[in-house]
């Protein structure tokens, strides 16, 4: 279309393949192959083994795994719950105040992560609120991430939602709780589910904050992947590497089939 | 005598709708204003003498922190120029010189915005490291003791990670405003006799400023906020200010001075994102 010449396409097509495969889909496959590499001095890994992976899901890289799968998991449902809230109070207030709340949930994306971490932890570690040390620091501070997402994405469903339904219910007599619960929130189910995967897999890969506030007995995926990587132990972070992207896309497999299953109904 | 309106009976006493938007406010308020409203004070804290502004002054000045000030700049410039010379042109490859397959690669493009950013610099040690692809390849192939590529540890590595991790974050608005575009607009600008080139600057372009518009400002501040792709370098020459606050705060236990850096780089990053939303609004219009 663009490009009439058949030679012109091929010419734009290799420039493309010669752009894209070494940047994009080389860094996949590379941390593929070192998770399976038991040595790699030389152009390509050698001396293949599943060792990594043995060691990924023993002990304390198990620990790290169930540890990141509960943070993302709680921290979604509460982001979830907290952004729906906001997205739907927005919705019945003035364009001004609509305005704020919208800022004020925007801030923790605007700034930056770790600046999120040291806050948190500076007004977490004195009574009376001292969850320095604790599992919950780290919840809250992924919540408070991920929040923003929640709200944006539950927030431009409201906007396309169409009035009539609630509007039906409401002159059939329907108080507003009800209509909230039988009519609004099941409509918005498949966005919820959509928010809910995102929330979990900015969770899951989180990072940032996470180095400013982990407790030694809360240690989340991509922390233990930091800290065996900067051992050296290149090809275990690897390995759990790909066990967080294959846990993330899972989750998200799975919430985007419950939504294609929801909006069938 | 009572007016028509109160003797209708009310449906019980309702809370008026504003009401409801404030737990959620009071929520946000203990967990994220008044954090944030302690990292202000704590940078105000005058611990080391000097008055409010002590820490402000030592911090400002130090040499440190004027590198790690322009090394964020420069690092967070480039990688914006370079995503969005990529991203248009790869978005422009795949929306109107498609290919069998193009429809799986922006798949994959989707995918890719749902890893964490590090795992780029990770995958980057094995690809450029020492003893990594590219320069196995050059000792096996030229018989020199070591390869060429020792950039990864530099600036230019931590650069190359950021084009390669947010250029999908520069595509996927452009996929959608070219999905928009009239295929018609560009049969007609062809029939008439216009080159591909032409096209592109003045057809495809002008549709596409706003989308490159709020992609690239959007790029800019999470580069400004990277720390995930500068931390897993392990390179100890690159610091950004995130990775300044870091060492400052927990390696350093340096609080008040961990403060006062966070809040240069809030007020950058604050006043750079409504930038963003201004400009993503325009372009939603």
């Amino acid at each position: 279309m663009l490009v009439p010449s058949r030679a012109g396409r091929w010419v734009l097509w290799t420039v493309f393949a010669l752009l894209f495969l070494p940047l994009f889909a080389l860094p996949l496959l590379v941390v593929v192959a070192a998770s399976f590499a038991g040595h790699w001095s030389g152009a390509f890994p050698s001396d293949p083994t599943t060792a990594h992976y043995a060691a990924a899901v023993h002990g304390e890289s198990l620990q790290a795994l169930v540890t990141s799968l509960v943070t993302a998991v709680v921290a979604s449902l509460l982001a979830l719950a907290l952004g729906t809230w906001t997205a739907i109070a927005a919705a019945g207030l003035g364009k001004r105040a609509k305005r704020s709340l919208d800022a004020l949930l925007m801030l923790p994306v605007a700034v930056p992560s770790v600046v999120v971490g040291l806050a948190v932890l500076v007004a977490f570690s004195r009574p009376p609120l001292l969850l320095n040390g604790t599992s919950s620091i780290v919840i809250l501070a992924h919540t408070l991430l991920v929040t923003a997402f929640a709200h944006q994405s539950v927030a431009a469903a409201l906007a396309r939602l169409d009035p009539a339904y609630e509007q039906a219910a409401a002159s059939l007599g329907a108080r507003p709780s009800y209509v909230l619960w039988r009519v609004k929130l099941p409509l918005l189910l498949p966005s919820l589910t959509a928010a809910a995967g995102l929330c979990f897999a900015l969770s899951m890969g989180e990072l940032s904050a996470t180095m400013m506030l982990y407790p030694p007995d809360w240690v989340p995926l991509p922390v233990r992947i930091f800290t065996a990587t900067d051992r050296g132990s290149l090809f275990s972070g690897s390995a759990l590497a790909v066990v967080l992207m294959a846990a993330t896309l899972l989750v998200l497999l799975a919430v985007s089939r419950l939504r294609t299953r929801g909006s069938y109904r | 005598m009572p007016r028509a309106g109160a003797a209708l009976p009310r449906p019980g006493w309702r809370v008026p709708r504003p009401v409801w938007a404030l737990p959620p406010v009071a929520v946000l308020g203990l967990i994220l204003l008044h954090p944030l409203g302690l990292v202000v004070q704590q940078s105000l804290s005058p611990e080391r003498g000097g008055g409010a502004f002590g820490g402000y002054a030592e911090v400002l000045g130090s040499a440190a922190f004027r590198d790690a000030l322009g090394t964020t700049v420069w690092l967070a410039a480039g990688a914006t120029v370079g995503c969005l010379v990529l991203g248009f042109f790869l978005a422009l490859v795949i929306a109107f010189v498609p290919f069998p397959g193009a429809k799986a690669v922006a798949k994959f493009v989707d995918v890719f915005l749902s890893f964490p950013s590090f795992l780029v610099t990770l995958a980057l040690l094995f690809v450029y490291g020492t003893v990594g692809m590219a320069n196995g390849l050059w000792t096996g192939v030229t018989g020199a003791a070591e390869g060429p590529f020792h950039f990864l540890a530099t600036p230019w590595g931590v650069l190359l990670a950021e084009i390669t991790y947010f250029t999908p974050f520069v595509m996927r608005p452009l996929l959608a405003a070219f999905s928009q575009m009239e295929t018609a607009q560009l049969e007609a600008a062809s029939s008439l006799g216009a080159g591909p080139g032409r096209i592109v600057r003045q057809v495809i372009l002008p549709e596409a400023r706003p989308a490159l518009a709020a992609g690239g400002s959007l790029v800019l501040v999470m580069c400004l906020n990277e720390f995930g792709i500068v931390l897993f370098t392990g390179a100890k020459g690159v610091t950004t200010l995130p990775t300044l606050i870091y060492g400052k705060a927990i390696l350093e236990a340096d609080y008040p001075a961990a403060c006062v850096v966070a809040v240069v780089n809030i007020a950058i990053s604050v006043g750079l994102f409504g930038l963003y939303r201004v400009v993503s609004k325009r372009a939603g219009a």
